[in-house]
């Protein structure tokens, strides 16, 4: 009896002073930035396998999407993550808009009803994040509300934030421009799709999660 | 013809976030654009969009939304406090939130200094096409 009370508060006090291992990181960001592309990419990396399916159709993720256990080392440091990647943050969704896809009038709206279901989810969701990778296409002008709603909900949450620029390996990427977007954050330009700058995003990511 | 409507801070002021919500979209679906004095806070920015979510359908196909507010990162930390003083007693009413129905604004691009909103305008003929 006394051996299993020993335990109990051992185990308790282990809980609460050994450090956090494991960090759940959620990826946020508009439509089409790369969230799943980079998600993909970190767990092909460091477990062998895909979180989902990226798309040039909007919208393409519509549900939360989890892959546990993630390991990855940096630099003598490991940490296991659990990656949660979210749909796109939107203000608006147009069946109209899918349809220009070749997108059948009745898939059109499913996907639509589904995609206004995901935004909800996904802001419902961050309050459980670790840290946030706020994923934005580099070749689009970063100064639009979604962005800011974003990272002022994190802030507000004191979550830590890494920016990452993505498709830096387009001609019309412009990675200063969202740095001068954010100047008191972190930005990485990386090519999710080519695993451009990975090595540098690693290191970005390391950085922020010690800031926490 | 497209229609603007003021909101004061005042308007707003005592009433709850949810309450808030309501009335800027109440007013956003009767396709009016409104100028909103001030600026909403980041919980009532992500509840606006969730909201906005859950009306969407047939006619309605959401908002698009844009807050101008003076940069305060350069400001000297007096000043700040000063400001955050004010917020405190009076409320946030500095800066101003643009939002509109996507139907009637296509979009709303902000650039560091200067605000450029593009209009969906039916044309004599139907079809839309983009203003500035």
């Amino acid at each position: 009896m006394i051996r299993v009370l020993t335990n109990f508060i051992k185990r308790i006090f282990l809980q609460i002073f050994r450090e956090k291992k494991k960090v759940k990181l959620g990826f946020y960001g508009p439509p089409n930035g790369g969230k799943t592309t980079l998600s993909n990419k970190i767990c092909k990396d460091w477990l062998g396998e895909e979180v989902g399916t990226a798309s040039k159709i909007p919208h393409e993720t519509r549900e939360v999407q989890l892959k546990e256990s993630v390991v990855i080392k940096h630099k003598g440091r490991e940490l296991e993550f659990t990656i949660v990647d979210t749909p796109g943050i939107a203000t608006k969704i147009d069946y109209e808009d899918f349809m220009k896809y070749k997108m059948t009038e009745t898939a059109a709206k499913k996907r639509a009803k589904e995609a206004t279901r995901g935004v909800i989810e996904a802001i419902k969701w961050l309050d459980d994040m670790d840290c946030v990778v706020v994923v934005l296409d580099s070749t689009q002008n970063p100064y639009t509300q979604v962005n800011v709603t974003i990272i002022g909900n994190l802030a507000a949450r004191s979550i830590p934030v890494l920016i990452a620029a993505n498709k830096v390996d387009l001609k019309k990427a412009n990675i200063k421009k969202v740095e001068s977007a954010f100047p008191q954050y972190d930005v990485v330009g990386i090519s999710a799709l080519k695993g451009d700058n990975i090595e540098e995003f690693y290191e970005s990511l390391f950085r922020v999660i010690k800031k926490r | 013809m497209l229609t603007l409507q003021f909101v004061p801070y005042g308007d707003i002021e005592n009433l709850s976030s949810a309450e808030r919500i309501n009335k800027l979209l109440r007013v956003v679906k009767e396709e009016k654009i409104v100028l909103m004095q001030g600026r909403l806070r980041p919980d009532e920015e992500t509840g606006l969009i969730e909201k906005t979510m859950q009306q969407i359908g047939r006619k309605f196909k959401g908002i698009e939304i844009c807050t101008i507010y003076p940069e305060e990162n350069n400001a000297a930390l007096f000043g700040r406090l000063k400001k955050e003083f004010v917020k405190l007693l009076i409320g946030n009413r500095e800066g101003i939130t643009i939002i509109g129905p996507a139907s009637i604004v296509k979009e709303i691009r902000r650039d560091p200094d200067k605000i450029q909103l593009f209009t969906n305008v039916p044309t004599r003929r139907g079809s839309r096409r983009k203003r500035k």
